[in-house]
């Protein structure tokens, strides 16, 4: 095992390339520590081999670890690390699914996104091998991909015993949209900035801070305080945007009209601030390599600051409110629980995991950007149940306003500083390998990216918070009556674009 | 009671009185103007920067259909292209979304491209399924904003339903990926007729920045009348909101 750093890069030479016995130990003696999960585990085909890398993360130890194996590229079948710990599962799935490697006691080996460029293309997506159970007393409910709202598309395939859930099934991949492969075929810089914009588009800054970092370290480039600064702003403001939205969408789903649209109103105030920043909602094209377009003024400072003192009166006022309901509480307690246990044995992450009693947030374990100088403690919730994981939210929109009001305080002996353009033209370190890991709103994003001898980039891996989440989402519904999923589903928010790449 | 009643108190008037009148922030990057002397190797060389190939060079243009306004174009010639915060962006002739050198006209529908039976049955209300193919939620989740409290297109008896049978059109995000290509085509068919079919999205009216995925299936498209195109990165709501009020002949009339 290497150590490296977050937001960092190594000679690729310097990763350790041992046997898969040794490996599957190394891991598996690491991953016996409760703080440890995998971030990332994924395959790198060349002419003759497939070199995997793996990389595991210590929350309470701050540790980043990475290590790799090699294959010969006929018939590769290994044993599972999932059969041991399960939240492998999802990783091991992608590369049987990506190159046809087996895993001979993977207990769940299935499609996980029908990607363009699957092992297999005889496997279609109409033809997904659902589980099922052979009994009289059972139904089964087919929802999607289509769904009833204005989102996003997947199939969720219920088990039931009468109006019990006993198993629920979700089936991605409608969103595939290549993002991976395009990350190589484009080449130039700014394309590839305006495509990890729309790996999930909610997730616009996350997503685009992770890239960027992975460019400055591959370039060996530092930037200024004042610039991680202000794009820690930016991934603070999509946080509690989207919390706030949550918020309101759990309120609809359980008919609270005043909590749903007073939400709504909040969720504005603070997009819009993003957009009097920079022109977009989404916070499209602030964050760039090596600089921004958009250094923060003085002007919009402060707009930013008197929108987060409204927001964070009126939510307060709201949440005291929406948290006191009986008739509130009657269906969030209790209702969709993830128990810490499974939390851990799924390894999932961001809030859900948060509100399963796992310190797990990247601004604690791993600090990055301007985080790193801040003394940054996540919110832990004990329940795992829906009103948790509301809970969660409630508590994060009102420390990441406190945080954004700090930051703007710090920002002010800063000004000075100049921030610089964006620079698409960065020359890359050669036969590197580089990482980097942000906490956006879902949870940890983690890109990773490897160069050749050239310096240009030869295999850039993605991964969303959801890759690893869904499978928690399929276990809180279980015993739940089917009408509490779409709440559930709700407490979890995921994305199938991030998912489905 | 009391307290709900001061949240609302509190929170005051949140709908926006005027939705054709209201103005956007200045940095909103809307539709472009371009100055008439762009030199020619300014020409070759935004045409190289531009992301998703929206720039043609003779005569110079920015394609709305393809451009995801990331304004980079802008940056590079400062004086000679910028993005007003004009959103009202949407026609239904893709030839209006390319915006020339020195062009200043707001971009507005061909009245003559409308089909009669638009207006005659859904002049007064309008009910549309939504399609996300492979959309990456941004437009998604500005669609849904145009019903919220702020935008309340409710106001003009349009919302979106949860069927399509109960639909009078679709509106699709996204650059349609293979895997949706048949859901798509399904939900189209199940939609009763007359329908009115709405590409919301860079994406969906070009493939954007996927235009060239291997995962990505159009075929869609060549087979169906789109009457309506709304363009961004993602569509405002304002700008699908005046959209399809300017498809359905409810704009106010200057």
């Amino acid at each position: 095992m290497v150590e490296v750093e977050n937001g960092s890069s190594l000679d690729i030479g310097e990763i350790p390339i041992v046997s898969y016995n040794q490996f599957y130990a190394e891991v598996d003696r690491l991953m016996e520590n409760t703080s440890v999960h995998c971030v990332s585990y994924y395959a790198v085909p060349s002419d003759d081999n497939f070199t995997f890398y793996c990389c595991l993360a210590d929350d309470e130890e701050h540790k980043l670890y990475v290590l790799g194996h090699e294959q010969k590229k006929e018939n590769v079948t290994l044993p599972s690390l999932t059969s041991k710990h399960y939240a492998f599962h999802c990783f091991e799935r992608e590369i049987h699914e990506n190159f046809g490697i087996n895993f001979s006691d993977h207990p769940w080996l299935k499609p996980i996104r029908y990607p363009a460029n699957r092992y297999n293309q005889h496997n279609v997506i109409e033809n997904y091998p659902f589980y099922s159970i052979d009994s009289d007393e059972l139904h089964e409910v087919g929802v999607g991909p289509i769904h009833a709202g204005v989102i996003e598309p997947g199939h969720f395939r219920f088990i039931c015993n009468g109006e019990k859930v006993l198993h629920l099934e979700i089936m991605l991949g409608y969103q595939h949209r290549g993002v991976e492969e395009l990350m190589l075929t484009k080449h130039t810089t700014l394309r590839r900035s305006i495509l990890v914009e729309s790996i999930a588009g909610d997730t616009a800054i996350g997503h685009s801070l992770a890239f960027a970092m992975n460019m400055e370290s591959l370039a060996g480039i530092d930037v200024p305080d004042r610039l991680q600064l202000e794009r820690i702003i930016a991934l603070e403001l999509e946080r509690i945007a989207i919390h706030i939205g949550d918020t309101g969408a759990l309120c609809m789903d359980i008919a609270y009209q005043l909590g749903q649209v007073a939400c709504e109103a909040l969720r504005t105030i603070v997009i819009n601030t993003t957009q009097l920043w920079c022109g977009n909602r989404f916070g499209k094209g602030f964050i760039r390599p090596a600089g921004s377009g958009y250094p923060l003024t003085s002007e919009v400072a402060r707009q930013v600051l008197e929108n987060m003192e409204t927001v964070e009166q009126r939510y307060k006022q709201l949440t005291n409110r929406i948290y006191t309901l009986p008739s509130v509480l009657a269906r969030f307690e209790e209702i969709g629980i993830l128990t810490p246990k499974q939390a851990h044995l799924t390894g999932i992450v961001g809030p859900a995991a948060k509100a399963s009693s796992h310190k797990r947030d990247i601004r604690f374990s791993h600090p990055f950007q301007y985080y790193r100088h801040l003394e940054f403690l996540p919110v832990v919730m004990e329940t795992g149940d829906v009103l948790s994981r509301a809970m969660m939210r409630r508590y994060e929109v009102e420390q990441s306003i406190e945080l954004v009001k700090l930051l703007l305080k710090k920002r002010q002996s800063m000004i000075s500083e100049e921030v610089p353009k964006p620079n698409y033209s960065l020359q890359l370190k050669p036969n590197t390998f580089s990482i980097s890991l942000v906490e956006g709103w879902r949870g940890e994003i983690c890109h990773s990216a490897i160069t050749d001898e050239n310096g240009n980039i030869v295999h850039y891996k993605v991964k969303d918070p959801s890759l690893h989440s869904w499978m928690g989402l399929a276990l809180a519904v279980r015993n739940q009556e089917i009408s509490d999923f779409p709440i559930c589903n709700k407490s979890f928010n995921l994305s199938y674009c991030g998912h489905d790449l | 009671m009391l307290k709900e009643l001061k949240i609302l108190f509190r929170h005051g008037k949140q709908y926006i009185t005027d939705l054709e009148g209201v103005e956007l922030t200045p940095l909103f990057r809307g539709r472009p103007e371009i100055a008439t002397t762009i030199t020619a190797s300014e020409a070759k060389e935004l045409e190289a920067l531009c992301p998703t190939n929206a720039i043609s060079v003779v005569p110079f243009s920015i394609n709305l259909g393809k451009c995801v306004f990331c304004k980079e174009c802008h940056f590079y010639t400062p004086e000679k292209i910028r993005f007003t915060n004009d959103h009202k962006i949407a026609t239904n002739d893709l030839n209006r979304l390319i915006v020339k050198a020195g062009d200043r006209d707001a971009i507005e529908l061909d009245a003559s491209l409308v089909r009669k039976e638009i207006t005659s049955y859904f002049g007064k209300a309008l009910k549309l399924r939504q399609v996300s193919a492979a959309g990456d939620n941004s437009a998604e989740m500005e669609l849904n904003a145009a019903g919220n409290v702020n935008f309340d297109v409710g106001r003009y008896g349009m919302e979106f339903v949860a069927s399509p049978r109960h639909a009078d059109g679709l509106v699709i995000t996204g650059p349609i990926s293979e895997n949706m290509a048949e859901p798509l085509e399904i939900c189209y068919n199940a939609t009763p007729s007359p329908k009115i079919l709405i590409l919301a999205g860079t994406d969906a009216i070009s493939g954007g920045i996927f235009a060239d995925s291997k995962a990505v299936n159009r075929g869609f498209l060549s087979k169906y009348h789109v009457d309506l195109y709304v363009p961004g990165n993602p569509p405002h709501p304002l700008t699908f909101i005046n959209g399809i009020l300017s498809l359905t002949g409810r704009l106010k009339k200057k």
